[in-house]
């Protein structure tokens, strides 16, 4: 059968369309799994993964950690926090010294675009990019794409908006990248100060009136402001933001189109989106966080296989 | 590639109809055991299975469903090409029945051994059972043996048996193929 066309998930720039496709047919079978009355299948019962966050995280983590379980391949955690970086270690070294444990696959978080590229270039083992500053997200991308999949069928020429903080969202870049290989037409919302300024050159356009975004589209991304990567004032204030790009009630109800609601978590409750909007019916945000497991199995199922083989001559 | 035709259409129909009446003679009701068909090709097999005990005892209700056993087998990282997932499906509660899996050929017994493992994570059933319609016996790997055979069949690792639909290939028929250059 098909294989993937990279050895390592590193963003979703360098997949194929027939890559995304096959990450989405496999994740069809391990979201049957998971809701088996056993959610559990031995597949990687020989493998070792690494979780290295050098970064902050609590869903991706537990995704990530979850879906290795359920693949029954053994887990070492590491967080930033407690580690021997603080004491000078350079990140090669940090990793290299994991990987001379025996662990067969690395998933990392890392503050720092790129580093997950810089990794799998200087370390011998599978990497998973699991989000590198404002860069990459791509295992959040893929389950984003997989859940309009499942509401709205192909991507192809399906209308996705992205509202937000564009310019500091590695999932706002993962997405436009993961959405246009599969053939859906992306528009973005925000304050201009925060839409970068080539945006246009990739091909996605601008829709600077939220209201006007949203009649156009058949899916809206609300992001969250990254305050975390912000070091000047973009916009005056946060209640500013929500009254021009939140998602409130009365707006949602005020458009007469029936689009479907994503956010990658965390919410802000109030100033992207109200909690109204969020828990309504529209919204399909805990649909995003359970294919997050089944889209997980599935990316580091097929890495697996990439790994050395065993036995083969 | 030489082959030889093992069974033929008609062959192969009176052996289903062996098979059907088997099962009918063995249970009671229908309500104790179901088929679980091993994707992917005894599905084929239990779809035949099914159509044949409607029309033999129309009055009964048998439940069939299919399991995937990809992520249960042994070789995951040993082959060449990875495999590919199919479907499971299973309607229907599998606790303290009979569970009677179908395949088409029964060879080192590997695949059944998957298909008992996956099957557990779907609940604890009474007893599990084995239906093949080719049986390549004096060739198990494991300690499996099948308990309704369609034809038992002594062949070398060289040949490859396979069982081809109407359906899928165009006609029912089991064929040997001969791998070797000169065999």
């Amino acid at each position: 059968m098909d294989s993937l066309s990279v050895d390592h998930l590193l963003g979703i720039k360098q997949l194929q369309p027939e890559d995304i496709d096959l990450i989405f047919r496999t994740a069809d079978h391990f979201k049957e799994v998971i809701n088996r009355p056993i959610r559990k299948v031995p597949s990687l019962r020989d493998i070792t993964i690494a979780n290295l966050f050098f970064e902050n995280s609590t869903r991706t983590k537990l995704s990530f950690e979850l879906a290795e379980k359920r693949l029954s391949a053994d887990v070492l955690n590491f967080s930033a926090g407690q580690s021997s970086l603080k004491k000078g270690e350079t990140l090669i070294d940090t990793v290299n010294n994991i990987l001379a444990m025996k662990v067969d696959m690395v998933v990392m978080r890392h503050p720092m675009p790129g580093a997950a590229m810089f990794l799998s270039r200087e370390v011998n083992s599978r990497i998973v990019n699991a989000g590198d500053g404002a860069h990459e997200h791509p295992t959040q991308a893929l389950l984003d794409s997989y859940s309009i999949r499942e509401v709205h069928g192909d991507l192809a020429g399906k209308k996705v908006l992205i509202v937000g903080d564009i310019t500091h969202s590695r999932v706002a870049l993962s997405n436009i990248f993961c959405l246009q290989k599969m053939g859906a037409e992306v528009k973005v919302c925000g304050p201009p100060t925060l839409i970068p300024k080539y945006i246009e050159s990739i091909g996605v356009k601008v829709e600077p009136n939220l209201r006007k975004a949203l009649e156009w589209c058949d899916v809206a991304n609300m992001l969250r402001i990254q305050l975390e990567r912000q070091r000047i004032q973009y916009f005056p204030s946060l209640r500013e933001y929500s009254l021009q790009y939140g998602l409130t009630k009365q707006l949602l109800d005020s458009i007469d189109n029936e689009f479907t609601i994503l956010h990658p978590g965390p919410i802000n409750r109030g100033v992207e989106i109200t909690t109204e909007v969020a828990d309504s019916e529209r919204s399909i945000i805990l649909d995003q966080v359970e294919n997050g497991v089944a889209i997980r199995m599935a990316v580091i199922y097929l890495l697996a296989d990439k790994i050395d083989k065993r036995n083969s001559s | 590639m030489k082959s030889r035709t093992l069974l033929d259409k008609e062959q192969i129909k009176l052996i289903l109809d062996r098979l059907c009446f088997q099962i009918i003679e063995e249970f009671d009701s229908p309500d104790e055991l179901c088929f679980l068909g091993l994707q992917p090709r005894g599905v084929l097999l239990s779809g035949r299975l099914q159509e044949r005990l409607k029309a033999l005892s129309p009055e009964e209700e048998y439940r069939f469903g299919e399991l995937d056993i990809t992520f249960h087998r042994d070789d995951f990282r040993r082959r060449e090409t990875p495999l590919t997932p199919q479907s499971t499906r299973i309607p229907f509660n599998i606790e303290n029945k009979t569970v009677i899996l179908v395949d088409d050929v029964l060879y080192t017994g590997r695949t059944i051994r998957a298909g008992m493992d996956a099957l557990m994570d779907f609940g604890r059933p009474k007893s599990v059972q084995l239906l093949v319609l080719v049986d390549r016996r004096f060739k198990r790997q494991l300690p499996i043996e099948a308990n309704y055979a369609g034809k038992r069949i002594d062949s070398i690792d060289a040949e490859k048996v396979r069982v081809e639909w109407l359906e899928q290939e165009g006609e029912d028929k089991v064929v040997l193929y001969n791998t070797e250059e000169n065999g």
